[in-house]
């Protein structure tokens, strides 16, 4: 029976300057290298397929499978670009994975370059976390002295440059074609697929876009070997993985544990919601997820299972909210946000995001209009399947999801502000007393 | 307004950065970071010499400027002061810390304080929701605020004072930090913590309770606990 919880990502997050590579390699970084170094390029995408490896950025492919899909007769360079503009609300473990072990992506990048016979590789990480750059250049460098990169690694023929590029302020740019996009100098906008990047992505090349933490995940994998990464998680979602907790609950944070733990088990191990606090919507990875309810605290953190429930994993990023908060307030900030960031390509998404959001303003300002519920359903009907990417899909999910589960709330702001019914001061960290 | 000019030394260094890929124009984004940190904004005289360099329109460099928010064109104050307000953010506090910080700077969402010292702006989800409510200044982190410690946090910057990152390095200016995001080391990052508290309360909790990964088939023990054998 494995553990509850399982650190291995996180294992090292409390050493002193773990951000080191002197703390790294005292830890046992960059053994799996080693191993690596020693294991042909097509042994280690089998192994990494074999273990079950699925993508952490959100949409659970297969990482192995991706890798298998570089067409190695392709006489053009072949590219590995590392997806670090974690962005999505709530989600919250490449940025404390990157700040605590940087060596523990730089490891993972020169395995997976060798797996998919990459030379050039690229970290794209978001460029309004300054210290997390900080941290990942420092290890970059580190990693070049001691001669983890750079040219014929240890004697072993493999030549890997590593290029740490920050982003500009666009949540966008976490689709992996309009990241492509953005790292040639352009305005972040997705592609159309396909071509698919495996086949044309960076500069019209090979080019295989992983999220941080899949990444990070590969060291271990190698290290462990065959059936170790497996024996964790469920029958199809294999592994263990980072559950981010955040919002009304007593111990928010990062919890490393299998896939299939539930929700009532992370809230048990972290003491609950907060004081006062009962659970009344939670979004099972990030706000492109469909909410869900106290009805789902059981639901395993699967792939599989939470796509049973009519939501997705996306990034594990469990914001969860208690009975002071109005739902209607919450899914009009998510759409704002989505106004904001859709990058303006396609018509569904652009105009659709407006509309949602002045339909959701005068109903959060108690000014609903009959019919303004299906105006919504109608908008969002519009947009999902029919949006250039997944940015348009994901701003319907809370939308869609809060009428159904709290349609009431939405009918009431046909006469009463939400700010009356949910005081946003009773919602906060320094509230001093929670409203029952 | 007058801007400093950019010096040989910057040009240097947009073609330093233009090496560093295999096809020049990937350095627009990280160029445009660092005319910001030479020039306390992105100038037109900018616009037109990472467009020479680039041997692309000034507008195709101005479509880029102005589709990042990162990237502005008006000068800044000394500081970016960003506030969450994104729905996790604000529903645990981050409207009222950007309220309060609204009315003791006297400006709205991207403006710049009188003093020149302090440019506010409402941030998107910046990745620290276990933090919850996140404020960032120069694109550090301030975790848990709250409208008090948010305000002293301001106070101080605009007093000159020392202020540290909760989760990361002194405090230098919204300037130096561009220049860093740019591509350009300045040898902080050994400052701050490896995490902060939430980061680790599930290892805490593993640690506790004694709760690991499986171990490794057939894996040697760690070279510390053998004998030498």
């Amino acid at each position: 029976m494995t553990d509850t919880l399982t650190p291995v990502l996180s294992a090292n997050w409390n050493q002193e300057r773990s951000w080191t590579l002197k703390a790294y390699e005292a830890g046992g970084g960059y053994q799996a290298l080693r191993t690596a170094l020693t294991m042909e390029p097509d042994a280690l995408i089998s192994l990494v397929k074999d273990e079950g490896l699925r993508g952490r950025g959100g949409a659970g492919f297969p990482t192995g499978m991706k890798w298998s899909f570089i067409p190695q007769d392709n006489p053009k360079p072949k590219y590995l670009v590392v997806n670090a503009d974690e962005a999505e609300p709530g989600t919250c473990k490449d940025i404390p994975l990157m700040m605590a072990s940087p060596h523990t992506l730089v490891e993972g990048i020169i395995i997976s370059c060798r797996a998919i016979r990459a030379e050039k590789a690229f970290v794209y990480i978001r460029g309004e976390v300054l210290h997390v750059i900080r941290r990942l250049r420092a290890a970059v460098r580190e990693a070049y002295e001691a001669g983890h990169l750079g040219q014929n690694i240890h004697g072993s023929g493999q030549n890997l440059d590593l290029v740490i590029h920050a982003g500009a302020g666009a949540y966008i740019c976490g689709e992996e074609t309009a990241l492509l996009d953005s790292l040639e100098g352009r305005r972040g906008q997705p592609r159309l697929r396909p071509p698919f990047p495996a086949v044309e992505g960076l500069y019209a090349s090979p080019t295989v876009v992983n999220n941080v933490e899949s990444i990070a995940s590969v060291p271990s994998i190698i290290s462990g070997g065959t059936g170790w990464f497996s024996s964790m998680g469920t029958d199809k979602s294999k592994g263990y993985t980072l559950f981010s907790l955040s919002g009304h609950v007593a111990k928010p944070g990062q919890y490393e544990a299998p896939l299939g733990i539930t929700l009532r088990e992370l809230l048990e191990l972290g003491g609950g919601m907060r004081e006062g606090s009962e659970l009344k919507f939670w979004t099972p990875g990030g706000s492109s997820t469909p909410l869900l309810t106290a009805e789902h605290l059981d639901v395993p953190l699967d792939y599989e299972s939470v796509g049973a429930v009519g939501s997705m994993l996306g990034t594990k990023a469990i914001q969860v909210f208690d009975q002071t908060t109005s739902v209607v307030r919450a899914v009009l900030r998510w759409t704002e946000f989505y106004k904001h960031e859709s990058c303006g390509k396609c018509t569904p998404c652009r105009e659709g995001t407006w509309w949602m959001t002045q339909t959701l303003t005068r109903m959060n300002a108690g000014q609903g209009q009959e019919g303004d519920i299906e105006l919504l359903l109608d908008l969002c009907d519009n947009l999902l399947g029919r949006s250039f990417c997944a940015l348009g899909d994901g701003a319907t999910s809370p939308v869609m999801s809060a009428i159904k589960y709290f349609r009431d709330e939405f009918e009431a702001c046909l006469t009463t502000p939400t700010a009356e019914l949910f005081p946003p001061s009773k919602s906060t960290l320094f509230a001093k007393e929670v409203a029952r | 307004m007058s801007d400093e000019l950019l010096t040989d030394k910057t040009v240097e260094e947009l073609r330093e950065l233009m090496a560093r890929y295999p096809e020049p124009r990937s350095a627009l984004l990280p160029m445009l970071h660092l005319v910001q940190s030479a020039q306390g904004r992105v100038t037109t005289e900018a616009i037109n010499k990472c467009a020479e360099l680039l041997e692309i329109t000034p507008a195709e460099v101005s479509g880029v400027a102005t589709f990042y928010t990162m990237y502005k064109r008006n000068p800044m104050g000394k500081h970016h002061v960003g506030v969450c307000t994104n729905t996790l953010c604000a529903v645990m506090g981050g409207d009222e810390i950007y309220e309060t910080l609204c009315d003791r700077l006297g400006v709205g969402n991207d403006e710049t304080t009188e003093d020149g010292m302090i440019t506010l702006e409402r941030v998107e989800c910046n990745a620290a929701c276990d933090f919850a409510p996140v404020m960032m200044v120069n694109w550090e982190f301030f975790d848990n605020q709250t409208p008090e410690s948010a305000a002293e946090v301001t106070d101080k910057l605009r007093a000159g004072d020392k202020v540290v990152s909760t989760r990361g390095a002194e405090i230098t200016s919204w300037r130096e930090a561009e220049r860093v995001i740019g591509g350009f080391e300045d040898g902080l990052a050994d400052q701050g913590p490896s995490a902060g508290p939430a980061s680790l309360v599930g290892l805490e909790i593993a640690e506790e309770q004694g709760w690991k990964a499986p171990a490794v088939p057939g894996a040697k023990a760690p070279v510390k606990e053998t004998d030498g054998d």
